[in-house]
């Protein structure tokens, strides 16, 4: 039991991670049919920048602060003005492939340019340990727990309850009656490049102090995200935090299933894997996906 | 000279540089000394990654699909050809078994991928690829684990050893001719026209009586049959495997290979191999022996390359070409392309 | 098809080569200096730049200046092949790397044939014993350290039982196997056998698993960042059982990663900059000027590189490959005549190095040596 209560909580600190990644993920899909081969160098790029702030004399609070507005510009702005937008009108290969090229681009620059040894990375949160139900935490894992739920939540307000965040559904569910009913579809777009920018950058920052920044930590992510937005169902914001939240808990039961199964945990990695064979066979819309529903 | 002539005259004309510019000709009394051993592997890499890349270009290109297995295909026919060679049979059975094998393994594979949805082949293909890769570093016993199978030979054909390294590009040249000839035929009969009917109008196909799932399917399993003969080939030139080159990463690099050639055209698989092998082993020369290049790092060169050209020109350098040599004619071969994710209605 | 043609042109145009100025001597890295091993390659390419400005600074190896050559691997054992053909073309002196051990693997009969000396940073047990003369390592074999792990966890800590944790790649695999075969040799039992993956998102499973195995002593053999990340989790989950490990345990690296957390684990050192040696130090120093950070084992190993070269070139009297192989062979380099080398070093017939090595501990965030193990061969 304890053992247990020590993976489930694991898993769901680097699954709400996972799922913010995946979020940002699914939100490019629905507004403008981008699969962002470059979300895992998106996530890992923005603790360089603030690593590069805290270099350059920055407390970290002000460095956190740059890697969220440098992220905005950088994976936001500029990825949409740069890359997207040229290409949108060839059709979604050329996109796709362009942002394979995003990912190498930022995976060899920051290896080239900064380091390509793993960084360490300022501890937020208290690592202080203590003990429930015979399991060992630390504030720190419960703290980003906390910090990706509570971000989520307040993309999920923003979403519903605000004008601007309808618009965004409205842009995402029919570009064509949103701009009748006088949208500005591209900010539309335009915002969940920056919401998306803003997210991986939450992520970056959550997941370094644990894993370390390091040039190819975009790898193991950009799997994760990509897996967690197709088992959750690529259409829905929820489906993006149910996928990221099994696909970490699954993760960590992984080798005690597979031993369970008598089985090497060297398959470890396959365990998500066979997950999202599972869902596309049976379940193509996802865990929490319906076939027709509201966009995000 | 139509057209046409020319074009078969130059393509003997290169077929004969091919053959003739990596070898020795000062015995034949001309002042070519050809090239050094290492340049004549790279000319092989660039052959047999081709090969893959032809197969990719197949699936992609014609059938509109997108595979992130070919990796994993080259894997498949390298491991099988390295242990069938190793276990003494002879080069022309696991030629043939690593094809077939990997002919075999498409058809299981595309069969539920392609009855779901369209683009969630590339999601299955992603997730066999890092599976075939665990199965190629776990399995000790086959595959010999991390640690890999080494000094796998080079084969003997009609009494020729292909040990010297010219010698095996030789015999990789004519593989690699046969099998662009055999793809050639493919698409040059009905079936292959349904391909091109297909790419520029499913509906339309269908309706003319197009078994677009059959086609589809097929293509996809000939195409990784594809990647099974190369890895065949690049079993015993590299004399050694390990599953490193077969992860995901490199399936990944295929792709973008037959995008920056030209997808859809036949040319294109062969210069978006020259681009990703001859290029990096140029810009690593040129860094290596230059300090002032020292970050200029072949995957920053190639990224850069890939994001200007699909910005400009989405159908490749092939397109490119066509865009400079014919501005008259229909400017894009293909511009719709594949769709890996639905547009939404 | 016709627009086929200037393309191949093109790319045949590009592999005509140019020709090489001789007055210096080039040395060819094949080394990982992307992918899985960008590290490991990227301080060899550092500590081997280092020694190379030293010797030329001091007027070169027998008066040729020394050109180091880096070519990318891509720790890919089918590049650096292609990589180590490409650099026997040029008929080098010598050639330095890989430092993963499948792409020494894949690239030794290649140095044999071409009777060049190939100075490896390979550890894996086995390619000393492929029967190559050729090769030569920078340290220790995992045949020769696993042995001394073994004794001190028989000896030093005096465990009955031992959970094993191990990165699944060559290197990882190679020193797993190789302790199993030594820890049974010695009566001691394997309670847990843990594989880990480079680069995994968590290590709570794995430490949940080593945990409830309760063995006397846990040996972790990953490589740094994951050692760092393992020792974090292993503290978070409260275990007390001593954390025993090779090289890539105790390196500075891991202090820098794990800090506290580092504090407590001990093991066996083959090359260390905390070493209490004057020399040893000194390069630690210059090392952290020239590159601004702590160098690990991979640094100095690409550092003392040239520096064998250079002395086995001085007793073979000439440049040549093959002369400079000979003189490697049974060659005993100490650094009062060739300070580089750092420690004294004697390489035997098949390549393998002998010289001290190091007990160490992590204690207040700095690497302690508690013992000094003598060469195995005086």
């Amino acid at each position: 039991m304890a053992d247990f209560l020590q993976l489930l909580v694991a898993g769901l600190a680097t699954g709400a991670i996972y799922a913010l990644a995946a979020i940002g993920f699914t939100l490019l899909w629905q507004t403008s049919q981008t699969i962002n081969f470059a979300q895992g160098e998106f996530v890992m790029l923005p603790a360089f920048l603030a690593l590069i702030a805290m270099n350059l004399g920055a407390p970290f609070p002000l460095a956190a602060l740059i890697a969220i507005l440098g992220a905005m510009v950088i994976l936001g702005l500029t990825f949409k003005l740069a890359i997207v937008d040229p290409l949108i009108k060839s059709g979604p290969l050329p996109l796709v492939i362009s942002t394979i090229g995003v990912g190498l681009l930022l995976k060899d620059g920051v290896k080239e340019f900064y380091s390509a040894e793993a960084q360490p990375f300022p501890k937020v949160f208290p690592e202080t340990p203590f003990s429930l139900g015979g399991a060992n935490f630390t504030y720190a894992q419960i703290a980003v727990l906390g910090v990706a739920l509570a971000v989520i939540m307040a993309l999920n307000w923003f979403l519903a309850g605000t004008r601007t965040g309808r618009q965004m559904q409205a842009s995402a569910q029919n570009p064509t009656v949103a701009r009748i009913l006088g949208i500005n579809v591209n900010r539309m777009i335009f915002y969940t490049f920056l919401i998306n920018a803003i997210l991986a950058a939450v992520a970056s920052l959550l997941i370094a102090p644990s894993q370390f920044a390091k040039f190819s930590q975009g790898e193991q992510l950009g799997l994760a995200a990509f897996v967690a937005a197709i088992v959750g169902g690529f259409n829905q914001v929820r489906g993006a935090i149910v996928g990221g939240l099994v696909v970490g808990v699954a993760d960590n039961f992984a080798p005690t299933l597979l031993s369970a199964a008598g089985l090497s945990s060297a398959y470890r990695q396959a365990l998500p894997l066979f997950l999202l064979v599972l869902i596309i066979l049976f379940r193509p819309q996802g865990l929490v996906g319906r076939k027709e529903e509201r966009a995000i | 000279m139509t057209m046409k002539t020319l074009g078969s005259v130059l393509l003997t004309a290169i077929l004969a540089v091919l053959i003739l510019a990596p070898a020795d000709l000062t015995g034949l009394g001309l002042p070519w000394g050809g090239f050094r051993r290492s340049d004549i592997d790279v000319l092989t890499l660039w052959l047999i990654t081709a090969i893959a890349a032809m197969g990719v270009n197949l699936i992609v290109g014609y059938a509109g699909q997108e595979t992130l297995a070919q990796a994993a295909f080259l894997g498949i026919g390298a491991y099988l050809t390295a242990l069938m060679t190793k276990a003494g049979y002879p080069f022309v059975a696991a030629f043939l078994a690593s094809g077939l094998l990997s002919f075999v393994v498409g058809i299981l594979l595309g069969f539920p991928a392609l009855r779901v949805q369209k683009h969630y082949l590339a999601f299955v293909t992603l997730a066999f690829t890092v599976f075939a890769w665990l199965v190629f570093r776990n399995e000790e016993w086959l595959t010999g684990g991390v640690t890999g199978i080494q000094n796998i030979p080079r084969p003997t054909l009609f009494g020729f050893r292909s040990k010297p390294a010219l010698v095996y590009y030789w015999f990789a040249l004519a593989m690699t001719v046969a099998l662009a000839l055999v793809m050639a035929w493919i698409l040059r009969s009905p079936w292959g026209r349904a391909f091109t009917a297909l790419r520029e109008n499913a509906i339309r196909a269908e309706s003319l009586g197009v078994d677009v799932r059959t086609y589809t399917l097929l293509a996809f399993a000939i195409g990784s049959a594809y990647g099974g003969l190369a890895g065949a080939l690049y079993a015993p030139f590299v004399e050694f495997i390990d599953p490193s080159p077969f992860a995901l990463g490199p399936s990944l690099l295929f792709l973008l290979m037959v995008v920056v050639g030209g997808m859809g055209t036949q040319a294109g698989p062969f210069i978006g191999a020259a681009v990703a092998v001859l290029l990096q082993n140029r810009l690593e020369i040129l860094q290596s022996s230059n300090p002032a290049f020292a970050h200029l790092s072949y995957l920053l060169v190639y990224a850069i390359l890939v994001m200007v050209l699909m910005a400009f020109c989405p159908t490749g350098i092939v397109g490119l070409w066509q865009r400079i040599t014919a501005p008259r004619r229909r400017p894009h071969a293909d511009d719709k392309g594949p769709i890996l994710g639905q547009v939404k209605s | 098809m016709l627009r086929t043609v200037s393309f191949a042109l093109v790319a045949g145009l590009g592999l005509a080569t140019s020709a090489m100025a001789q007055d210096t001597i080039k040395i060819p890295n094949i080394i990982e200096l992307s992918g899985a091993g960008a590290t490991v390659g990227t301080n060899w390419k550092n500590g081997s730049s280092m020694a190379v400005d030293e010797i030329n600074a001091a007027g070169g190896i027998l008066g040729k200046k020394i050109e180091m050559v880096f070519i990318d691997s891509a720790s890919d054992p089918g590049k650096a092949r292609v990589g180590i053909q490409r650099a026997l073309d040029d008929t080098p002196i010598a050639i330095f790397g890989p430092i993963y051990s499948g792409s020494v693997s894949a690239t030794l009969k290649l140095t044999e044939e071409a009777q060049v000396p190939q100075i490896i940073g390979g550890e894996a047990a086995n390619l000393t014993a492929q029967g190559s003369k050729y090769i030569f390592r920078t340290s220790f074999g995992q045949n020769v350290s696993m042995p001394k792990i073994a004794n001190y966890l028989r000896d030093g800590v005096k465990a009955k039982t031992v959970a094993v944790v191990y990165v699944n790649n060559d290197f990882g695999k190679g020193g797993r196997n190789a302790i199993i075969k030594e820890l049974e040799a010695r009566q001691i039992k394997v309670v847990a056998d843990v594989s880990t993956e480079a680069g995994q998102a968590d290590f709570a499973a794995d430490v949940v698993k080593v945990k409830g195995a309760n063995a006397d002593a846990v040996f972790v053999y990953t490589n740094e960042e994951e050692s760092a990340r393992f020792l974090i989790e292993a503290r978070k989950q409260g275990i007390d059982k001593p954390l025993i490990g090779e090289t890539t345990l105790l390196g500075q690296k891991v202090i820098d990663l794990a800090k506290d957390a580092a504090n407590g684990a001990k093991g066996h050192v083959g090359l260390t900059v905390d070493a209490a040696i004057p020399a040893v130090q000194e390069f630690g120093r210059k090392f952290q000027a020239k590159y601004n950070y702590k160098s690990d084992h991979n640094g100095m190993k690409g550092y003392i590189a040239p520096y064998m070269i250079k002395a086995a070139a001085e007793k073979a009297g000439k440049l040549d490959a093959k002369a400079i192989a000979d003189a490697l062979r049974g060659l005993t380099i100490t650094p009062d005549k060739t300070p580089g080398i750092l420690i004294e070093a004697t390489w035997d017939e098949t390549g393998e190095i002998d010289r001290i090595s190091f007990l160490a501990e992590i204690k207040d965030g700095k690497q302690i040596i508690t013992e000094t193990l003598p060469k195995l061969k005086k």
